[in-house]
């Protein structure tokens, strides 16, 4: 199957690859995983004291398109607030990457990141505010 | 279509491999084409789909995750077709780690030891699922279907491991 030119940019040069301290206050992570293909996501955003993504990083292991998918998607939440991130639809990174019918999962295993990080998010700082 | 029906074994998750190979070389015999030569188009017809649904049947029951989901999916549960995201996150930390792990195999002293050491933590990991899986199809209760298809996902996730594994082991040793 041929991949787009915009896959296969984000497969060659993936964007914020790597991993931040999963116990840090301001870090939230999001893991997810298909189990049709194998593939596991794990995004993880700094975001500070104004609700404001700072930062983000991606580890996929999986597919050219998740690869992708991940990586745009660190690109896009960084400067957003967390509601503005929660809104990013997995129809918008499908457009944005040209995937194919087959790979749609791909774009919605990386809504879903987005979801579980800002999940994990909250449930930090009620946490925390409850000491 | 229920697959063990058609092979006349009981609907039920353990299965004799070697029994399963005899039936199905029974069930070949019956529509071979040579049997239809002389037959009407309608009836060879006929016997090319049913060789189809017995090579299918063979290939599901033969593996232990698609022999399982086909018990799910008689009883109303869909997998194969599912793009459900799994959110387990202990579950899929330890899956980062283990792919992690298998990308350091190939910089190791000895990549022999840690590919056994890698293989006998997955073979216990799927044992482990394996087993839940089967005490829940045999209960065959709402809940317990629901358990049985987590497993059968996780077991999914395991397969991919044993591919990249397998993968990684024949660029090591060029098999």
């Amino acid at each position: 199957m041929a991949y787009s030119e915009e896959v296969i940019d984000h497969y060659e040069n993936p964007r914020n690859v790597g991993s931040m301290d999963k116990n840090d206050p301001n870090v939230a992570t999001g893991m997810v995983g298909a189990p049709a293909c194998g593939d596991v996501m794990k995004l993880q955003l700094k975001i500070n004291e104004e609700g404001i993504i700072e930062d983000a990083k991606f580890k996929t292991y999986g597919c050219g398109s998740a690869i992708a998918s991940s990586s745009l998607v660190t690109e896009w939440v960084k400067g957003k607030t967390m509601e503005e991130a929660a809104k990013i639809k997995n129809t918008q990174i499908a457009q944005e990457l040209a995937l194919p019918p087959v790979k749609i999962h791909c774009s919605i295993l990386a809504e879903d990141a987005i979801q579980a990080a800002l999940e994990d998010f909250k449930s930090k700082q009620q946490a925390l505010a409850q000491g | 279509m229920n697959y063990f029906e058609l092979f006349g074994f009981p609907t039920h998750f353990s299965i004799d491999n070697a029994q399963l190979s005899e039936r199905y070389r029974e069930l070949q015999r019956t529509v071979h084409p040579d049997k239809f030569a002389n037959k009407s188009e309608q009836e060879k017809l006929l016997a090319v789909q049913k060789t189809a649904q017995i090579n299918d049947g063979f290939q599901t029951l033969k593996n232990p995750i698609r022999r399982a989901e086909h018990i799910l999916q008689l009883r109303g549960i869909d997998l194969s077709h599912e793009t459900a995201t799994v959110k387990d996150t202990s579950f899929l930390m330890q899956q980062m780690e283990w792919r992690e792990a298998l990308e350091d195999i190939s910089a190791m002293a000895d990549p022999h030891q840690g590919i056994d050491e890698l293989q006998s933590s997955f073979k216990q990991h799927e044992t482990e699922y394996s087993s839940i899986l089967a005490t829940n199809l045999e209960a065959n209760a709402n809940e317990a279907n629901l358990i049985a298809a987590d497993q059968i996902r996780k077991l999914k996730f395991m397969a991919k491991l044993q591919d990249e594994l397998i993968r990684i082991e024949d660029d090591l040793f060029d098999l």
